[in-house]
């Protein structure tokens, strides 16, 4: 990919790996709005491929972390990550206060054992 | 047919005046959802990773008004920071926005008018997203059928102003923070996506691919699958989507 950037420049990138890949699939669903309903078998498969592949990405994301979030140790990113759940499902399932516990859970911790 | 019109005219509650009192009634909306303040983790933990990588803030804009999915620009902006192959970026974004093919399918219905015409779907269609999908359902039933083009556009224009804003301070921010901070702000996108996609799971089909993605996802890539992303979207939700059958059949 950087290679590329570097060839292409990253403009073209964003039109060739982000725009068209990504727009193709609303342009998809417009031309079969009539056709198709929201409880047919393919749309409900590709719904939960959708959610798999999505849950890897945030799952990849707090455990192979990049950047400073790297410096922050994986037992205090799994640790505020299970604290932004429980505060989720403890308080009325709202995603504010579960992000907000998540992040005050990962500052102390990263505060306490950062190196 | 005639029930249901009936039903959809009893729920209008919300009357505007025009078209552009339903756009800036949408605007008002968006900015007062708690999907608003979702946006702004997830794009402050976007603009901070953009930062972190060394594209231009320019840049990061311009892919929030193009992709707009924040999964696909996630995907997009890491790989360019550790690699992978053009096709296999563009593959990866692909899959993750296969979930915008079913919302624009259950959401354009919702706005159509006697003699709509094909290019007025067209901005509802781009603009489609999992928060503007999930406030859609919910607000349009209560807003007057002939409005309800203008009020799903402004109520997307306001998630975009605020997702490329805060895309804007993630980025700019991220530049003079302290470390720790700067790794809280690259924290909000996966706890964002996180919890919303816990809160998007109702069936228990949903659950399951979340559960088998969150696992099969760092599991394939620990050992160095190629194309893991993919894979894990395939075989999870695969198996959830066969779980969920099995017990259709079975009840």
């Amino acid at each position: 990919m950087k290679a590329a950037v570097i060839e292409w420049g990253p403009y073209l990138i964003l039109i060739l790996v982000g725009f068209l890949p990504n727009e193709v699939w609303r342009v998809i669903g417009l031309l079969t709005a009539r056709g198709l309903d929201e409880d047919s078998q393919l749309v409900i498969w590709s719904r939960a491929v959708a959610t798999a592949l999505l849950a890897g990405v945030i799952a990849k994301l707090i455990l192979f972390s990049s950047g400073e979030l790297a410096n922050i140790p994986l037992p205090v990113r799994i640790g505020a990550a299970a604290c932004a759940l429980g505060t989720y499902l403890g308080v009325k399932r709202s995603v504010f206060a579960g992000v907000i516990a998540g992040e005050i859970a990962l500052l102390v911790g990263g505060f306490l054992f950062v190196p | 047919m005639s029930a249901s019109k009936s039903a959809s005219k009893s729920a209008a509650s919300t009357k505007f005046p025009s078209s552009v009192a339903a756009y800036f009634g949408g605007v008002k909306s968006a900015l007062l959802s708690v999907f608003s303040l979702v946006l702004m983790g997830t794009y402050i933990g976007l603009g901070a990773l953009a930062h972190d990588v060394g594209v231009s803030s320019v840049w990061l804009a311009l892919s929030t008004i193009l992709v707009w999915a924040a999964p696909a620009q996630l995907i997009m902006i890491s790989a360019l920071g550790t690699g992978g192959t053009v096709f296999e970026v563009a593959l990866a974004v692909s899959l993750s926005a296969t979930r915008l093919f079913p919302m624009v399918v259950a959401l354009l219905p919702l706005l159509r008018v006697p003699g709509a015409r094909l290019r007025d779907m067209l901005l509802p269609t781009h603009f489609t997203s999992i928060s503007m999908w999930v406030e859609s359902l919910r607000l349009l039933p209560s807003v007057a059928r002939e409005h309800r083009i203008a009020f799903c556009n402004g109520l997307s224009s306001g998630y975009m102003g605020t997702a490329v804003t805060s895309g804007c301070v993630g980025y700019y921010l991220a530049a003079g923070l302290p470390p720790l901070l700067a790794g809280a702000l690259l924290f909000l996108t996966p706890m964002s996506f996180f919890l919303s996609t816990v809160r998007n799971a109702r069936m228990m089909m949903d659950k399951l691919a979340l559960g088998l993605g969150l696992v099969l996802g760092p599991l394939l890539a620990y050992w160095g699958v190629q194309l893991d992303l993919m894979w894990t979207g395939i075989i999870g939700g695969t198996l959830a989507y066969a779980v969920h059958r099995v017990r259709e059949a079975t009840q």
